[in-house]
């Protein structure tokens, strides 16, 4: 190695090994990030992105290996030595204080808290013209989109004068536009000469943004390529580790009949404030209707809605003009409506984390039987039949469902909801957190119930599987409905633009053809 | 790999990590270690006292057994602290913090009290079961209590069951003082002695408690294992929300378990005034219903583990007042023993879950 290359490397990981009990979650990973460059780190949920990025900022101290910053070998003990060596990481997930104001935020635990607002907030100012970023520093977190908070998460780490940045899935909760935006502060930074990595599993973002792609495999790095030398089909194969067959197939819907018929919908959250607010809409037999929207625009509370967890304000839910809104589940059915419902929170709410897959089968059986006692031998057939007909791995049907892998969970939840032959199924974000493997599964299965003549919901995130799956796309923004339209007569923009508020011309005459 | 290192900083000495769900028979072994260590260093204190440790814990054991009339006050001892490690299971099961055992122990034994001093005249047969009656709503009530106010209004139930034991403590003085205090006797108030109507008869030596609380212990784990109630029990105290998706009314779950929690407490009360006092007191409870909620945590809500340590209970229990006697020592001398026992068991409860780690140069783990 010359001194010269050397100096050019901002970041460099060799040998670095993690362990969390019997699981090797890193396994002797090398990874090299230059100065003036945009490192996309891919790889599957569970392959160790976090983990490794989690040791570059202090959070986790590596088993084996060693950090070199500047060509120095170091010991990140904490996030505030990853501060004190340049490192800042943008998490997933916000670490910021709602109540306190954009500028509160950033200087947060630095130790210029204590000087005059207004000399900080000439600074914020100077800090985002520079990098083009754009925010009040007097506005309150709890006021801002998603993406606002996002830029003050970069802002945090710049204003404590980041050098290398570690972005992890910050594209999972925009826009396709706020997402070109994000990309432009990025490129940015880079021209500035700092070294990004960014994490993530899409893979045209992966090759818009990055200059060098490095995978990694279950806890291993894989290969370290040229973004521009490689494509989506290369990059999957490296990432899943062998040829995969992209694309989601899309029968066509045969006769579309109404199910369910929503009118004027309106639902507060438990904390008062309206999640939806006056939707109406229809679900068909047989087709699968595609929801779309930036994270907490009334997704949930839909959904919760339609099965009756969450009370409705106003509006109603037409099953043949009957209206199903406060009928108890048991009076639902009698109308001939089975509904399943595949929550978000899986093993919060879907299934019981502690409990076997026998057990948790039970959870929509056990009244069904006569008698004080439950019969668990059904279920334990139920549990056998699933394990056999969707190759679900797993110790043992009574091992706790929490220790099985985030794609055999949903298996199980699927499954189960499937064999109680629904005629309306929802699914919220059921391919969050699964490998790809385990998220075709899961749209063949839901396709197998369109065929079957369900009327199928999917909420979901990645437009891109969205127009490819689903035969209608409904658009909320902040609970309300900003378009229904066909999947196959929409693009990605357009969709990107409804998502914010923008009305789409072309709603109208969907609406009509309904 | 070069020698020379330039750190930024210094690594911390230990970290503690949480272990992967470790094995049965470690955790076993665990456990056994740490009973071990207790006796050791229980065994220091007594040395410091001056005594022989050996002498004094051979004579705890030997004194739990050493004739007929001690297995029977040790088995006495069992019936109320097993009977209400059952009750808060109910409840903790269902993550459902019942500290109140004592205070629906007291309010069962007040209940079944008032036919024992009231209506002894009533045939044993028919008084006995009203009385075993009167003490599950007693206490059964004073359990739905704190779950009325939880489902209604959000209340803490920790508080809420702690503070409704001095409830139902002041009530008996109040009671002993008032209204119920035995005319016939002079000088300090107190409570008539029960007619023998209103007595647990004795099978073998001991009050029949002992076949109640046996009863129970196989009636409650029966309800926890195999009902759909128990189902539903376990369902919420996982998650809530789990159970509300799967239709179940969370609301009356909570109600049902916490006057069924109750009740069982309550028929400790019972069983302890009629059987043992042969009238209420103050002192019928006596700590039992917070022991219990060690016990209930020791056994890990299991009720066949349960029984095993209540009678490890009992036998430290009756062994500590043979070595008071014995040795001429004070009561806070079994205290302390007892502290230190319980100090090393409930604290091995960290090390199955998390272990101690060290650091060596490098990053390197000591594995």
């Amino acid at each position: 190695m010359t001194a010269q290359k050397e100096n050019n490397v901002a970041i460099e990981c060799r040998g670095i090994t993690k362990r969390f009990g019997s699981v090797v979650a890193n396994d002797k990973i090398n990874l090299t990030v230059r100065k003036g460059e945009i490192l996309a780190l891919l790889g599957e949920n569970g392959s160790g992105k976090t983990t490794l990025m989690n040791m570059l900022s202090g959070i986790y101290h590596p088993d084996e290996g060693s950090i070199l910053v500047d060509g120095r070998e170091v010991t990140i003990n904490s996030p505030t030595d990853a501060t004190k060596l340049g490192i800042g990481m943008i998490h997933q997930h916000f670490k910021l204080v709602e109540v306190f104001s954009a500028m509160e935020n950033i200087v947060l635990g630095t130790r210029e808290t204590l000087q005059k607002p207004k000399e900080m907030k000439a600074r914020i100012e100077e800090l985002s013209a520079r990098f083009g970023l754009e925010i009040d520093p007097q506005e309150k977190i709890y006021n801002m989109s998603v993406s606002e908070k996002q830029t003050v998460e970069i802002l945090k780490v710049l204003y404590r004068g980041a050098k290398i940045l570690i972005l992890d899935e910050p594209t999972a909760v925009l826009t396709p536009q706020e997402t070109e935006k994000l990309f432009e502060i990025l490129r940015r930074m880079k021209s500035e000469g700092n070294a990004v990595i960014i994490i993530t599993h899409k893979l045209n973002e992966v090759l818009s943004i990055s200059d060098r792609v490095t995978i990694l495999r279950k806890g291993r790095s894989i290969e370290t390529v040229v973004t521009s030398e490689s494509d989506v089909h290369s990059l999957t194969e490296l990432m899943v580790g062998r040829p995969v067959e992209l694309s989601i197939d899309r029968p066509p819907v045969e006769n579309r009949s109404e199910i369910l018929k929503v009118v004027n919908l309106s639902i507060r959250k438990p904390d008062g404030a309206l999640a939806l607010n006056d939707v109406s809409f229809t679900i068909n037999r047989g087709e699968i209707l595609g929801i779309a929207g930036v994270a907490g625009s009334g997704q949930k509370e839909l959904c919760e809605g339609l099965v009756g967890l969450l009370s409705v304000e106003k509006g109603a839910i037409l099953y043949d003009k009957e209206n199903i809104v406060g009928k108890t589940p048991a009076e639902i059915i009698d109308l001939g409506i089975s509904m399943s419902f595949i929550p978000e929170d899986r093993l919060g709410m879907g299934l019981v984390a502690g409990m076997g897959m026998v057990e948790n089968m039970l959870l929509k059986s056990y009244r069904s039987k006569k008698g004080p006692f439950v019969k668990t031998q059904p279920a334990r057939e139920q549990a056998q039949r699933l394990i056999k007909r969707l190759e679900i791995v797993t110790p043992g049907v009574d091992t706790p469902v929490r220790m099985m892998s985030g794609g055999n969970v949903q298996k199980v939840l699927l499954g189960r909801e499937i064999e109680s032959s629904p005629n309306v199924l929802i699914t919220a974000y059921p391919v969050r957190g699964l490998d790809i493997n385990s998220s075709y599964t899961v749209y063949e299965l839901l396709n197998e119930q369109k065929k079957k003549n369900v009327a199928v919901i999917y909420v979901g995130e990645d437009l891109d599987v969205l127009l490819e799956l689903c035969d209608r796309i409904m658009v909320l923004c902040h609970g309300k409905i900003t378009g229904i339209v066909d999947a196959d007569k929409v693009t990605k923009d357009e969709i990107g633009l409804m998502m914010t508020g923008e009305q789409l011309q072309s709603e109208s005459e969907t609406e009509g053809e309904n | 790999m070069e020698n020379v290192k330039q750190k930024s900083s210094r690594e911390a000495l230990l970290h503690i990590i949480k272990r992967q769900e470790m094995g049965k028979r470690q955790a076993t072994a665990l456990r056994f270690g740490a009973l071990l260590l207790a006796l050791i260093a229980g065994g220091v204190f007594i040395l410091c006292m001056g005594h022989s440790p050996f002498g004094v814990y051979r004579t705890m054991v030997s004194g739990a057994f050493r004739s007929k009339m001690a297995v029977q006050a040790t088995v006495r001892n069992m019936i109320p602290l097993l009977l209400t490690s059952l009750s808060v299971t109910l409840a903790f099961k269902m993550r459902f913090w019942n500290i109140g055992a004592e205070g629906q122990m007291i309010m069962g034994a007040v209940f079944a009290s008032y036919f024992g001093l009231f209506h002894s005249d009533w045939p044993h047969a028919v008084l006995i079961p009203v009385m075993l009656l009167a003490g599950i709503v007693g206490g059964g009530l004073f359990g739905l209590i704190p779950a009325l106010f939880k489902t209604k209004f959000g209340t803490n139930e920790t508080l809420f069951t702690l503070m409704l034991n001095y409830i139902a403590l002041y009530l008996v003085v109040y009671l002993e003082d008032r209204p119920w205090r035995d005319p016939s006797s002079p000088g300090y108030a107190k409570f008539a002695i029960f007619g023998n109507n209103a007595k647990l008869s004795k099978v073998f030596g001991v009050q029949s408690g002992w076949i109640i609380a046996l009863v129970m212990l196989v009636a409650v784990a029966v309800y926890m294992k195999y009902t759909k109630h128990g189902y539903e029990i376990s369902v919420v105290g996982e998650s809530e929300a789990t159970a509300r998706y799967a239709g179940m009314n969370v609301k009356k779950i909570v109600l049902r378990t916490m006057f069924l929690s109750g009740a069982v407490s309550g028929i400790a009360g019972m069983v302890q005034a009629s059987g043992t006092t042969g009238t209420l007191s103050q002192g019928i409870a006596n700590g039992v219903g917070f022991t219990a909620i060690i016990v209930a945590w020791l056994g890990r809500l299991n009720p066949v583990s349960i029984f095993i340590i209540t009678f490890l209970f009992a036998v430290m229990e009756k062994g500590s007042s043979v070595v008071r006697s014995t040795f001429n020592l004070s009561e806070a001398f079994a205290s302390v023993l007892q502290g230190i026992i319980l100090f090393f068991v409930l604290g091995c409860e960290f090390f199955i879950r998390y272990r101690i780690v060290a650091r060596k140069r490098g990053g390197k783990t000591e594995q």
